[in-house]
């Protein structure tokens, strides 16, 4: 017990000593958590439109009006022949060009009926689907309308449904609020298995660890020397996030239970650290720790459902995400903080957590032999 | 009661290189004991099984009567090891080191500190520096002090004078002596050959087997003819053609001369020599005759 204090003692010297893991711990969690949430907002504006409008007629104008004025889309051009447009398009200055055909008002008028172009740029996958989701929309809602107004009182009106939605947890769809809980695990998986991976690897870099490995200390004493301290470090972290950047600069008050979120917080850093531990096993240089942790940490945070939501994923990826601690904390973020689950409702999260825990540092454990 | 004892010893790594080979030696309590041998002879390997680090492949080993294998615990209790390569914290100050190492044993510094005393008090003056920051010296001398803080019974230093200067080598061996009175049996190894006399018994260890122990004086005096020494002007040239020389035993360059011995060794012999020598152009030629060194006895046996 004597020696694992001093142990303790000895590494939390060494990092306070560290002027660059400080600035780590203390400037990452605040720098990313201000800078990510907002950049990484995928509800797209600003879509740049062109707009051929080869009808020129009253119900063209109130169709433009109505797209610019829905305030997801900035008009690129305005012009008379597609060919034109197109330019803009292959210049990259234009995600989306609606072509309004000849007679457009007419045939609505007369026939009942109108059609549209909608061309879209679909070099950016994802401003290409929403974009052409969102004029869809507009364009439907605009057809609604003339039907409400009763284009021609001849024709009785068919039915319509309207559609209210309602956000619940996050009624305003604050972006934010979806994203900085995520981004703050992606951060404390990083804290941990970097700087957990990377000390060790680092007393076997320059020799030190042969000097412990000679001396009678035991060898789950020399584990926990290195654990606890990137354990409180990760604490750390996730409180300054939460309790600092998330609530002053995001206003995000958890809903759910404190302690209950961090008894999560807990076992998941026990998890994270059992694989920090694991890639030190397997590095003999700092820098092949940086690699294979950079390798590991990039899996991790793309698949757990942090940017891309899991269901979407192919079967094989959902396999991957579920056997991705991110993904089950990041859940369990979501749900305590913006939702306020219970214990009841999180329950297999923490059998899952639990398993993780064991089977990461039973590995670890293995793998680390004191005498080689 | 000896204090190391290596049985036909083997160490194999990847790709079936032999490091160590069927290594056997002992060495008595209290000895101070040399490992002499060129880089790449197995010597590190060798230490590194007996400090526990390493597992042989073969045979058995034992340190104050401890199985290397089966009671690695009781060995580390006991033994101090200062590896080849600096290895203590470079972040941590002299005192922090010492006082660290010194918890991990069960004991501080005030505890054992008549046995470092002479050594710490050279460095003390440092103590509040980080060991990162010291010159390679001092470095050695804080090393020291870590391996000796729990007052062990068999101390282990691995190549502790490569890198150091002449005077501190020259100190280093001083202290060694100094510690040895102390009753500690002290195993050390080294690539210069000019230390082996230092020692009181030696093994010459080349390729993973050892070539000769014994104590330095017996085996210069075991040297089997008598060492001549010779130079002149060119001498690249000179030990080509002492190497073609017919009456030649063996010839290697050794610093400033080329040391020799003959096949018959007579005055007739050293005559004819040095005349084809001159017929052959070489001026200022210098003959002597030569005491033979551990060198000498080295390259004698490695060949």
């Amino acid at each position: 017990m004597r020696s694992l204090l001093f142990l303790l003692r000895k590494e939390f010297k060494q990092i306070f000593r560290n002027k660059s893991i400080l600035a780590m711990i203390i400037g990452m969690p605040i720098i990313q958590l201000l800078i990510m949430p907002l950049a990484a907002d995928f509800e797209i504006k600003n879509i740049k439109i062109s707009i051929v409008d080869h009808d020129r007629s009253v119900y063209s104008k109130n169709l433009i009006d109505k797209v610019i004025a829905s305030g997801y889309f900035q008009l690129n051009d305005y012009s008379t022949s597609f060919e034109q447009s197109f330019q803009q398009f292959e210049a990259n200055n234009s995600d989306l060009v609606l072509e309004i055909p000849q007679h457009f008002e007419r045939d609505l008028v007369k026939l009942q009926e109108g059609s549209l172009l909608l061309a879209v740029n679909a070099i950016n996958g994802t401003n290409a689907s929403v974009g052409s989701a969102y004029l869809s929309n507009i364009i439907g809602q605009y057809n609604q309308e003339l039907r409400k107004q009763g284009l021609s009182a001849s024709i009785a009106m068919p039915a319509t449904i309207e559609v209210a939605t309602l956000n619940w947890f996050n009624p305003y769809l604050n972006y934010p609020f979806f994203m900085v809980p995520g981004i703050l695990v992606s951060l404390v998986t990083m804290v941990g298995i970097y700087m957990c991976a990377l000390n060790i690897v680092k007393e076997k870099e320059v020799g030190t660890i042969e000097q412990i490995n000679v001396t009678p200390i035991k060898k789950h004493h020399f584990i926990l020397g290195k654990l606890i301290p990137f354990w409180v470090i990760g604490v750390f972290v996730f409180s300054l996030g939460l309790l600092g950047v998330a609530r002053v600069a995001y206003g995000i008050i958890p809903v759910g239970s404190m302690p209950l979120l961090y008894s999560y917080l807990a076992i998941f850093l026990i998890a994270i650290l059992g694989i920090g531990l694991l890639i030190s096993t397997y590095s003999q240089t700092q820098q092949q720790a940086m690699s294979l942790a950079f390798f590991v940490i990039m899996v991790f945070i793309l698949l757990s459902g942090l940017f891309t939501p899991i269901d979407s994923m192919p079967e094989w990826a959902k396999v991957i995400a579920n056997l991705n601690p991110l993904t089950y904390f990041i859940e369990v973020m979501r749900m305590i903080v913006l939702k306020g689950s219970g214990f009841a409702q999180i329950k297999s999260h923490f059998l899952a957590m639990i398993a993780f825990a064991i089977f990461f540092n039973g590995w670890a454990i293995i793998n680390y032999k004191k005498t080689s | 009661m000896l204090a190391v004892t290596l049985d036909k010893i083997i160490k194999v790594y990847d790709k079936g290189h032999l490091a160590v080979d069927e290594v056997s030696f002992s060495v008595k309590q209290g000895e101070l004991f040399g490992l002499i041998g060129p880089d790449g002879a197995g010597k590190t390997s060798i230490f590194r099984i007996l400090t526990t680090l390493l597992l042989p492949d073969g045979g058995k080993a034992s340190v104050m009567g401890f199985d290397v294998e089966d009671d690695f615990k009781k060995i580390r209790e006991t033994v101090g090891y200062m590896p080849g390569k600096f290895s203590l914290y470079p972040d941590l100050s002299v005192e922090e080191n010492l006082t660290f190492f010194a918890t991990l044993f069960n004991t501080t510094l005030a505890e054992n500190y008549d046995l470092i005393k002479d050594i710490y008090v050279q460095i003390e003056p440092f103590k509040d520096r980080r060991a990162g920051k010291l010159s390679g010296g001092m470095k050695q001398k804080l090393a020291l002090c870590c391996a000796l803080i729990h007052r062990p019974t068999v101390l282990f230093l691995d190549e502790p004078t490569t890198g150091v200067d002449t005077v501190s080598r020259k100190e280093f061996w001083e202290m060694l002596k100094r510690l040895k009175t102390q009753g500690i049996t002290i195993l050390v190894s080294t690539p210069y050959m000019d230390e082996a006399t230092l020692c009181e018994r030696i093994a010459l260890i080349q390729d993973g087997k050892i070539l000769s122990i014994d104590e330095p004086q017996n085996i210069i005096a075991q040297y089997p003819d008598p060492l001549y020494a010779i130079k002149s002007e060119r001498m690249s040239e000179l030990l080509k053609h002492l190497r073609k020389h017919p009456e030649i035993k063996s010839c290697f360059a050794f610093g400033e001369y080329h040391h020799i011995s003959f096949k018959k060794d007579d005055e007739a012999v050293h005559k004819s020599l040095l005349q084809s020598l001159e017929t052959k152009g070489h001026k200022q030629l210098d003959f002597k005759t030569m005491e033979p060194s551990i060198e000498d006895c080295f390259i004698r046996l490695m060949n």
